[in-house]
């Protein structure tokens, strides 16, 4: 169609003396050439812009019900604006200053233990000489990855199970008179989301370390080789340092997620008696937000979460820009 | 390899022996959480309680599954609803997915850095739980298995990621066409889409398991019992001990011959199954597709 059309245009103009031509209407007929070529290009977005638009824009500009005094009958534009009420109420909230503190705290923790576990995984899968042993190794490893937590949750709840599980198992073996819930004990229960973490989490983080790994020069395993180092010096000393790029990149990535603590493991594991030290920003959303139904409060909340989380992916992200092609855009 | 060009020293050799021993223990770390699973979900009364690690079980019954897949447990509903969302919901997504991706992907099209623009906004600002879920009751879809679909169908990752693949088939294929008088509509579905199979089934893939996962939207907008996934249904059951005494009743009197934990462990098993089941055959696609996925613009 367009296609076809377009040469003989092409044509037309390169007969035609330049010195008579009508040089805005030759455009003006170009442009239209042109957007008849793309018509049917903008029609294809026009449906997926749609769905962005109303699930994604419109969501971002309903945030205003978090200034607002939200009443259903007048909807979220006729709503009185209520003067940062919110978020008055807000920082004055008990509540928030401990769900902010338990957020932050349970990501880095999930960052100290759980950063450095892939690398390890990697550096140690790389070592097994046994190509199906091997493979039956990043098979099982990833597996967890492709469990939602609403199953992950269900496993370790009877793994860990007081009356059935290994901590009962141990207690017994050691003849406890009473095993602790991991579940309910506080002083337990981050540890518990940590390693839950990483056994869900360590072995698909490995796939980017190993492709990393793929693509190490070998002569420099043959001139450590002759230089004499052993297995675990070349290792440390020739493997690491080639993953430093990569790890340098999601460090900053998962610092720009600081204040994603990680809604549905915490969700489906937690119970009131934990959410002293359990209790996250995205939980507490759901809570106040949608079980109290205070809409506007909760919009607040999440609200200030977005906007911290922003300003941290973004400066994330523009750290990575200056020494890598790898950012997010 | 390498360390063949000089003899292997001792510490090389425990070293090597070392990580085996580690990985063999490692593994039983991932396995034997699900293999206590399924030794749960095949449980007596009289078995479900033992302590400490067992491989094996003396006493095996499938009263748990009976249960499950009875109309009381739910669980057929909740299969039929999960491939259900599932089909439709991939579906959607790719189409949605690709439509977006395809145009962005024509270097010369004119608004297209603006375009793309619209698209990482989305990345990066969301409007958070509370707007959603009044958009979604405000457009009427509350309770309908729409609401499970329709706010997941346009991603902005998968769109860049399929457009960045769109990007490196040769142009040559689409002049050629072209000049054979075929559209873009042509075009796309004859020649880039079977061109692009591997970013097409890795999204389909990555969509698809999202979906079977899902149970948050589930909890969010459905209520209506009849339309809920296997994964809500699975929650209800960890959480809500009293609704599984009460459906267990109603099912047989003597709910004392089947435990809890039986039922819950058997209704983890069905769940997790049809990941189990497709998981060796697909693993190699999740995992190229992490490569196709490298974002760069």
């Amino acid at each position: 169609m367009a296609g076809i059309r377009a040469p003989p245009v092409k044509v037309d103009i390169g007969k035609v003396d330049i010195g008579k031509v009508d040089i805005g209407a030759a455009a003006g007929h170009e442009r239209r050439r042109k957007a008849r070529k793309y018509l049917v290009l903008y029609l294809f977005c026009l449906a997926p812009a749609t769905a962005l638009f109303v699930f994604h824009y419109l969501p971002i500009w309903g945030v205003i019900i978090a200034f607002k005094d939200f009443r259903f009958g007048l909807g979220i534009l006729g709503s009185p604006w209520n003067d940062f009420q919110h978020f008055r109420d807000l920082f004055l909230d008990p509540f928030f200053a401990r769900v902010l503190r338990n957020t932050v705290i349970i990501s880095l923790l999930k960052i100290v233990f759980g950063f450095p576990a892939p690398v390890i995984l990697a550096l140690l899968v790389n070592e097994l000489r046994n190509q199906p042993f091997k493979k039956a190794v990043q098979s099982i490893s990833y597996l967890p990855h492709f469990m939602s937590w609403v199953v992950i949750a269900g496993v370790v709840m009877e793994i860990l199970s007081p009356q059935r599980g290994i901590p009962a198992f141990i207690g017994h073996l050691l003849g406890a008179e009473e095993v602790p819930n991991l579940f309910m004990d506080r002083a337990l229960f981050r540890p518990l989301l940590v390693v839950t973490h990483i056994w869900q989490s360590v072995g698909w983080g490995t796939i980017v370390y190993l492709a990393a790994i793929s693509t190490i020069d070998p002569t420099l395993y043959d001139v450590s080789a002759v230089d004499g180092a052993g297995r675990l010096r070349t290792m440390v000393h020739i493997t690491l340092p080639a993953l430093v790029p990569v790890m340098t990149i999601l460090f900053l990535l998962s610092l720009g997620h600081l204040l994603n603590a990680g809604f549905e493991q915490i969700f489906n594991l937690y119970n009131p008696l934990v959410y002293e030290v359990a209790d996250i920003i995205d939980t507490y959303v759901y809570r106040v937000g949608i079980l109290d139904i205070r809409f506007e409060f909760g919009a607040a909340v999440g609200l200030f979460k977005n906007v911290i989380g922003v300003i941290l992916l973004v400066a994330a992200n523009a750290i990575i820009r200056r020494f890598s092609e790898y950012a997010i855009w | 390899m390498v360390t063949a060009l000089r003899p292997r020293t001792i510490a090389d050799r425990t070293f090597g022996v070392g990580i085996v021993l580690f990985f063999v223990c490692f593994c039983v770390t991932i396995l034997y959480p699900f293999w206590n699973i399924v030794l749960t979900s095949f449980s007596t009364p009289g078995s479900v309680n033992h302590l400490g690690f067992r491989l094996w079980m003396a006493e095996w019954t499938l009263r748990p599954y009976r249960y499950s897949l009875s109309a009381y447990g739910n669980i057929l509903v909740g299969y039929a609803n999960s491939v259900l969302r599932v089909v439709a919901g991939t579906a959607l997504t790719l189409a949605m997915t690709f439509l977006f991706a395809y145009p962005l992907s024509k270097r010369d099209l004119p608004g297209r850095s603006a375009i793309t623009m619209y698209i990482v906004i989305t990345m990066f600002f969301s409007g958070g739980l509370i707007p959603l879920y009044l958009l979604v009751r405000k457009l009427g879809l509350m309770d309908t298995r729409l609401s499970l679909i329709l706010p997941l169908v346009a991603n902005g990752f998968y769109i860049i990621i399929m457009r960045n693949f769109l990007m490196t088939i040769d142009a040559a294929y689409e002049e050629s066409a072209m000049i054979d008088g075929a559209g873009y509509p042509t075009i796309a579905t004859r020649i880039v889409l079977p061109l692009s199979k591997a970013v097409t089934a890795t999204i389909a893939l990555w969509t698809a398991v999202a979906h079977w996962n899902e149970w948050f939207f589930a909890m969010l907008f459905i209520d209506d019992r009849d339309k809920w996934v296997l994964q809500y249904i699975l929650r209800r059951m960890l959480t809500d001990l009293q609704m599984v005494r009460r459906d267990m009743v109603a099912w047989d009197e003597r709910v004392e011959l089947l435990p809890t934990v039986a039922v819950r462990s058997a209704m983890t098993v069905l769940t997790i199954g049809p990941i189990i089941l497709v998981y060796p055959f697909l693993q190699r696609f999740f995992i190229k597709g992490v490569f196709v996925g490298s974002l760069k613009g």
